[in-house]
């Protein structure tokens, strides 16, 4: 297979770091048994968390929907053995906030008896409509580490997509998941992009993997060997090759514009992983019920790959590798650049966790006081995203928001580029990380008090118009009062009064009722209304004369 | 407590950087010492001690840390650039006044490191230059000029003892000498052929100061070459004086220096890549500091070519200083995908 050469481009800033991946890359992937419990939470990818369709006690199979999407940026949740639910509370979860979510708790039962799936022999039999819904319903997110519904991103909506890029860079620093994905399936890997091109209609699917990764770049060439339809190329490893708008601009030259989606200048980008996914799906109609996962760092001793059904504890996998959480000085979820510090080893493994990081407290980084900023400007040069860290760090601490904004924060990426290189040791990151979130926040804010004021607004002018209309009531009564005293005579007083004893005796002579059907009537009859008309008047004699007597 | 932070380790730190500014000044000062006697190693350990002192009770009144400000070695870099920049002859009090005068109001006042809008170093000089001219501008005569080299005590005498003639070790600096001819009508090529005047000028551009300059030039190189300072600055700023010095010299060679005095005559090279390079008070886009840089060179040598005083690299720097916000605002690099 032949293909023309293609230009690379290179990102600005960025930085080389020591990758540490080789540690454990020397296993193959290895399957995690079934926890006793697994723990799904009902949040794992950005969007709405899915809803519950089973019940505590119910009994669930391996690959039994048990939480269906809400909402179109959603997926649902399968259970990823058999067992019976025994929970749906909140629990930990593998979050930057240490706070707990909801999860649906299955004690498994040991067989991992499975749900029907139904297989497909070709990919294009199905529309790619169907194909989304397919992916939709195994609960695909991107694998990568965002975690965004990949039915969506497989949907070209009215854009011409030209190019489909599979992201295998794995830029971060010790994480091979990918790596080891790609060395070991390395054709279903393939197989997935073409059913992702084949729904997204894209024109050109290539694969950018980083040239450190030398096994898997061979295994997707050997896979590739008899086929053209898809261009494997190497880019440089220096981080963040992998973030999505470095590998597409790496590859095509193209800056996605800020506040957009890359579907805009007609780029979709996957994951390796989640199109390895995209292929049990469709093909095998499984859904996503297991991961690659990467244990490794010094405080792990036998760092490895494994591959972990979605709600196993952490805890399961850290003894699993023999490690001794005594021995960790710190425990993270994802890399040592973009990851977090993980508060409770209870927490499972979610769609989206790629890297179990522990480090040994032999390695422990004692944290370094942070010193003014000097302007020296490095963070601007590492910048990939191409901003002023340190400006924006001034803006964040003195909270000029307006400022910051115009400085592009939304454009930070947080690949925590200029946090390395900050000889003043500032967490620039934390700060814009901290300015983001109030800015949500004051925009939550806003446009919940514009909702209120809106609501309250609209209550005054109801109140408004009630006003005039009981004026106008009112004014139109007094003209047609005015008519008729108009009518009566001179003095309007007078005449209101004439007119107003004038209604009483009108009253009056109505207020004594007229017997009804008595104009026809015999003379027994009369008789006989005389004697109760005479009963009637002596009992109410009496009950006068009783009610008259002192009590 | 929660981290965030990479758990990358971090190598690069504040006072590793000023150390290593400060192994870049050794070649230059070992000239200096070399060339022109002990004075500059005594006027060091001066302003070092002043400005530790300053720096400790500045800190202490304002209650910060002090042992870990003190560790960043800002303090000590003001004090070893602005010892380098007086005359080495200078009288003690001088330097003591001047450091003072730096870390205080140049820095500490401002709210310390990263806050200072002034070169700390270069408001000290401006402000010694205005208020003692001349302890400001008797500079050392290059050993090889006097009939028999200073001991190390007459160099001591000159800065500790009142009343010293320093006359016997003195000599106009060449800037200096070209300023004085010029304004008594004397043209440049015959203030450099005459043999009282021409022999200050060495081989290029100053007896003694000529090396000094390459001294200061190699350390700069070093700061350069293992990234510590940003090329755009020194560059820019030697940049356009040699330009400028060589357009002028072409058209009048009588009355205008040439491109090498220019450049290793004065105070360019250690202007260009220890004064100038001052992060804090400087721009800090790329673009922002090729600008920068141009218009100190630029201020330099309308300053040395038609102003009051023989050097102006120091009023260059403080007048860019000022300029240095001004145009990062309007140098902001286009954001990664800003298409606006």
């Amino acid at each position: 297979m032949m293909q023309p050469q293609r230009t690379l481009h290179e990102f600005h800033g960025g930085l080389q770091l020591e990758d540490h991946k080789s540690t454990s890359t020397s296993r193959p992937i290895e399957e995690a048994p079934v926890p006793a419990q697994l723990v799904l939470p009902l949040l794992q990818h950005i969007g709405n968390p899915a809803r519950p369709i089973v019940s505590v006690g119910d009994t669930v199979l391996k690959g039994q929907m048990v939480a269906e999407a809400d909402g179109r940026v959603s997926v649902p949740v399968h259970a990823s053995s058999s067992g019976t639910v025994v929970a749906i509370e909140p629990r930990d979860v593998p979050h930057a906030s240490g706070l707990k979510a909801m999860c649906i708790v299955i004690e498994t039962d040991g067989e991992d008896r499975e749900i029907e799936t139904n297989t497909v022999a070709d990919f294009t039999s199905l529309s790619p409509d169907e194909v989304r819904e397919r992916v939709l319903s195994a609960g695909i997110v991107g694998l990568g580490g965002a975690g965004f519904p990949s039915y969506i991103k497989l949907n070209p909506q009215t854009f011409a997509v030209d190019t489909l890029i599979l992201n295998a860079a794995e830029c971060e620093p010790y994480i091979t998941c990918d790596d080891m994905l790609m060395r070991e399936r390395a054709a279903e890997v393939i197989a997935g992009a073409r059913i992702m091109q084949y729904a997204l209609h894209a024109k050109t699917c290539v694969i950018g993997i980083e040239d450190n990764k030398i096994d898997a770049y061979a295994a997707l060439q050997q896979a590739l060997a008899d086929s053209d339809d898809i261009e494997l190329v190497r880019v440089p490893s220096r981080y963040p090759a992998g973030g999505e708008k470095q590998m597409i601009y790496t590859l095509t030259g193209k800056q996605v514009p800020s506040h957009t989606r890359p579907l805009e200048i007609g780029i979709i980008c996957h994951n390796v992983g989640t199109a390895a996914a995209v292929y049990d799906a469709i093909m095998h109609g499984e859904p996503l019920l297991s991961r690659t996962v990467t244990l490794t760092g010094s405080g792990i001793p036998q760092p490895r790959n494994l591959q972990v059904r979605i709600g196993t504890p952490i805890e399961d996998l850290l003894s699993l590798c023999h490690s001794n959480t005594g021995d960790i000085d710190r425990l993270m979820i994802g890399g040592p650049m973009m990851g977090f510090d993980l508060q409770a080893t209870a927490a499972p493994v979610t769609k989206v966790c790629n890297c179990v990081l522990a480090i040994h407290t032999r390695d422990h980084l004692p944290p370094q006081a942070t010193m003014p900023c000097i302007r020296c400007g490095e963070c601007a040069n590492v910048c990939p995203a191409q901003l002023l860290p340190q400006q924006l760090y001034w803006h964040a601490r003195a909270q000029e928001f307006d400022h910051i904004q115009d400085h592009h924060l939304f454009d930070c990426i947080e690949c925590g580029c200029c946090d390395v290189v900050c000889p003043s040791h500032i967490p620039l990151v934390q700060f814009f990380r901290f300015a983001k979130t109030t800015i949500w926040q004051q925009e939550r804010d806003k446009h919940k008090s514009d909702r209120a004021r809106g609501r309250h607004e609209f209550k005054l002018e109801r109140l408004e118009r009630e006003k005039q209309e009981k004026r106008e009531r009112h004014n139109r009564k007094k003209a047609a009062l005015k008519k008729d005293t108009d009518k009566q005579g001179d003095d309007p007083k007078k005449a209101a009064i004439l007119a107003a004893m004038k209604r009483v005796q009108e009253k009056k002579t109505t207020a004594t009722p007229h017997p009804k059907n008595v104009d026809h009537l015999t003379p027994e009859q009369q008789q006989q209304i005389d004697e109760v008309d005479k009963r009637r008047a002596e009992h109410k004699a009496a009950e006068k004369e009783e009610t008259d007597k002192p009590s | 407590m929660i981290r965030s932070t990479p758990q990358v380790p971090v190598t690069a730190s504040v006072s590793r950087l000023m150390l290593h500014v400060g192994y870049a000044l050794i070649p230059g000062t070992a000239a200096y010492v070399w060339l022109f006697g002990i004075g500059v190693l005594a006027q060091i350990a001066l302003a070092c001690i002043t400005a530790l002192v300053t720096e400790s009770i500045v800190l202490w009144l304002r209650k910060r840390p002090v042992a870990q400000t003190l560790s960043d070695g800002s303090a000590l870099l003001t004090a070893v650039l602005l010892a380098l920049a007086i005359p080495s002859i200078a009288p003690w009090w001088i330097i003591v006044l001047g450091t003072t005068f730096a870390i205080l109001f140049g820095k500490q006042l401002y709210g310390g490191l990263g806050y200072n809008p002034f070169n700390p170093a270069m408001l000290g000089y401006v402000m010694l230059l205005i208020a003692f001219p001349l302890e400001m501008t008797t500079w050392p005569a290059a050993h090889s000029l006097l009939d028999s080299a200073p001991g190390m005590q007459a160099s001591l005498n000159a800065i500790f003892s009142a009343g010293v003639n320093v006359d016997a070790i003195s000599a106009a600096t060449p800037f200096d000498a070209l300023k004085t001819q010029l304004g008594q009508g004397i043209d440049i090529p015959t203030t450099l052929a005459a043999p009282g005047t021409g022999s200050l000028f060495g081989h290029v551009a100053g007896i003694g100061w000529e090396t000094v300059s390459i001294g200061f030039l190699l350390g700069g190189l070093y700061l350069l070459f293992t990234g510590r300072i940003a090329w755009q600055i020194p560059l820019a700023m030697l940049g356009t004086l040699a330009v400028l010095s060589t357009l002028f010299y072409l058209i009048d060679p009588a009355h205008y220096a040439d491109p090498l005095l220019h450049l290793f005559g004065g105070a360019s090279m250690l202007g260009a890549f220890f004064i100038a390079t001052d992060p804090v008070s400087a721009a800090t886009t790329s673009r922002g500091r090729l600008i920068y840089g141009a218009g100190i060179g630029v201020i330099t040598f309308v300053i040395r070519s038609w102003g009051g005083y023989p050097e102006g690299l120091a009023f260059a720097v403080l007048l860019m200083n000022m300029a240095a916000p001004t145009i990062d605002h309007y140098t902001r690099p286009r954001a990664f995908g800003d298409q606006g």
